[in-house]
């Protein structure tokens, strides 16, 4: 039955799951909560990422969150290349809202399908050597497959949250959140800027893959279901508030682990999508957003 | 005459030729194939009415489609329907659901309207795995009749059914088009704060599209459970309809009801040739990948590139 030690136990996974879905957010919360680009296709680079790492992993005997860090600046490259067709393509034009979102909709699907025929439709993890092993703190079981990955996406975030404060770049990327056109009187590019800040977006998006394959094994699909949570985690937070994305990730974590113990499993991925609609009904702007709609 | 009177004659004239054609053809494959692709049409010409007339994109094609083919399935378990009394139900559920959707989020920012609608399919096919009455995840069989009324065989009947279905839509499309409805939508897609302080009712005339569109789309998916012969929620709520409803759309153009109509020929027909040869996967990724290849390159779609062509021969 419901004792209070299972309960305890779904909300400490809970917050370590949050941990991994703060960071799968947290590139969101910059490209469609500071940018305006709405990336519908970032879980999928994290799927793709995780899918490489697999491969890197399986030849190399690199860790997955090492091999990660790794891959994070190739990732970043090919995101400030794609805001840059971006840029070029729908935003310059004013198209960004049906045909730049039909763009995005149709690179999720491509990289999807992609990884199916390159290598088939079947899981695929990452063995390490702490996988099996965990951390108790008295009836509390803290696995390492959750608990590294974890602190791995909480030190990340800090990384973002200094940078954006205290570099001359990341205040621009905050401002140009604010107020693109002001940033022009300052002498800076906004386009370069977005461009600097979709990178880090989607190399954001490779660490959140590591993250992924050492928790749980990952199929071509399993996208679906992180765009959901992430879409969710970024609105519940209120669009562009990054302490707020990474609070509302731990909260989704927590509900959709309590959900998962007490309803079962297959109820889980209606957490995110419904906990979306009922946001999206009465409080759009999030928990920690101001009124923009 | 008018030029609806045409529109008018033209689609009779058209759907009678087509039976006719595919009569003598008598290759039930045949009827199969033209289902699809009629199905297609109206699904594109549905989406269209949205994206093309007010600019909201619906990510949620699967979501009404399927609404309409598990009303079918529902009705007959639990009242023995007929199917024509079922694609009636299915447009006023799936019109329904339009209506809720838009009513949630169309106060709000177009994109937010994307995103529900991408959370109202992921929602339903959750509630229906989760219940045993629609037949949970492993789905539920419709049996066939042999004949139906006048029809030779149940395959003409639900390709006729489809064709007056998809004509219907082409229908309603034109008539918005021409309506104040269509042009109120038109002012929403180029400015919709000006529309609204010119006095456009732009909440409601937003409302009565996605009612429309989701309605159409209801209709469209509510034979597919004796197409079929079995349904499960993998089938319904696949994201093939979503994509292809949205790749055949802006493939086509989105200006008019002829888009979609060119787009979903095109691709279905592609795409009925190609699952023949290549894996159904493959498949996707041509949609999706030529999908791109358009919204890049030729934004306007075909429809676009016929435009500028004539209008460069204007000059000429």
């Amino acid at each position: 039955m419901l004792d209070s030690f299972l309960i305890a136990n779904a909300v400490t996974s809970g917050l370590l799951l949050g941990c991994l879905y703060a960071i799968a957010s947290m590139g969101l919360a910059v490209s469609f909560g500071m940018l305006d680009v709405v990336n519908i296709a970032h879980p999928a680079m994290m799927v793709l990422a995780s899918f490489l790492i697999a491969v890197i992993c399986a030849a190399s005997g690199l860790d997955p969150l090492l091999a990660a860090v790794l891959l994070a600046p190739p990732f970043g490259l090919l995101g400030a290349g794609l805001y840059r067709v971006y840029y070029i393509f729908f935003e310059r034009r004013g198209q960004e809202a049906m045909q730049g979102l039909a763009f995005f909709f149709g690179l999720m699907i491509v990289i999807e399908v992609a990884l199916i025929l390159v290598w088939g439709g079947d899981q695929r993890w990452v063995e390490t050597a702490y996988g099996g092993h965990s951390l108790n703190l008295g009836p509390i079981g803290l696995p390492l497959r959750m608990l590294f990955p974890a602190l791995m996406a909480l030190a990340a975030i800090a990384v973002l949250f200094v940078w954006l404060r205290r570099s001359f770049t990341g205040r621009a990327v905050a401002a140009v959140a604010q107020d693109r056109e002001a940033l022009r009187f300052m002498a800076i590019n906004p386009i370069r800027i977005k461009t600097i800040a979709f990178g880090l977006s989607i190399a954001l998006a490779a660490i959140a893959g590591g993250c992924l394959i050492v928790v749980q094994p990952v199929d071509a699909h399993s996208g679906h279901i992180y765009l959901g949570r992430v879409l969710a985690v970024v609105i519940l937070a209120g669009l562009g508030s990054l302490p707020g994305t990474l609070i509302a990730a731990l909260i989704f974590g927590v509900i959709e682990n309590l959900t998962a113990t007490i309803f079962g499993p297959a109820w889980s991925p209606a957490v995110a999508f419904g906990l979306l609609l009922v946001m999206l009904a009465f409080r759009p702007q999030g928990m920690f957003g101001g009124a923009h709609g | 005459m008018s030029r609806v009177m045409y529109l008018h004659i033209g689609l009779v004239v058209a759907a009678v030729a087509m039976i006719l054609g595919l009569r003598l053809l008598g290759n039930e494959y045949a009827w199969y194939m033209g289902y699809i692709i009629l199905q297609y049409v109206l699904l594109a010409v549905s989406w269209n009415i949205l994206a093309g007339y007010a600019g909201y994109v619906n990510f949620g094609t699967a979501a009404f489609f399927a609404a309409g083919a598990y009303t079918t399935i529902l009705l007959g378990k639990w009242l023995g329907l007929d199917l024509l009394l079922c694609v009636l139900a299915a447009g006023v559920v799936s019109g329904l659901l339009g209506l809720g959707m838009g009513w949630l989020t169309l106060r709000l920012r177009g994109v937010y309207f994307s995103i529900a609608t991408l959370s109202l399919a992921v929602v339903l096919q959750t509630l229906v795995v989760n219940w045993p009455y629609a037949g949970g995840s492993s789905g539920v069989y419709t049996l066939r009749p042999q004949d139906y009324l006048v029809f030779g065989n149940f395959s003409e009947f639900l390709f006729v059914l489809m064709l007056v279905l998809a004509f219907s839509g082409i229908a309603v499309a034109a008539w918005i088009e021409r309506s104040r409805l269509g042009l109120g939508l038109t002012t929403i897609r180029d400015d919709e704060r000006a529309a609204a302080a010119a006095g456009v009712p732009t909440l409601r005339l937003k409302l009565a599209a996605t009612t429309i569109s989701g309605a159409l789309m209801g209709m469209a998916g509510a034979p597919l459970p004796y197409y079929a012969s079995y349904l499960n929620p993998e089938a319904a709520f696949s994201l093939n309809y979503t994509i292809n409803a949205m790749a055949m759309t802006l493939i086509g153009g989105t200006q008019s009801w002829v888009g979609p109509v060119i787009g979903a020929v095109l691709l279905g027909t592609l795409q009925q040739g190609a699952t023949v040869t290549i894996s159904s996967a493959a498949n996707l990724l041509i949609v999706g990948g030529v999908m791109i290849l358009f919204v890049t390159l030729a934004p306007k779609g075909i429809l676009g590139l016929i435009r500028a062509r004539r209008r460069k021969g204007d000059r000429a």
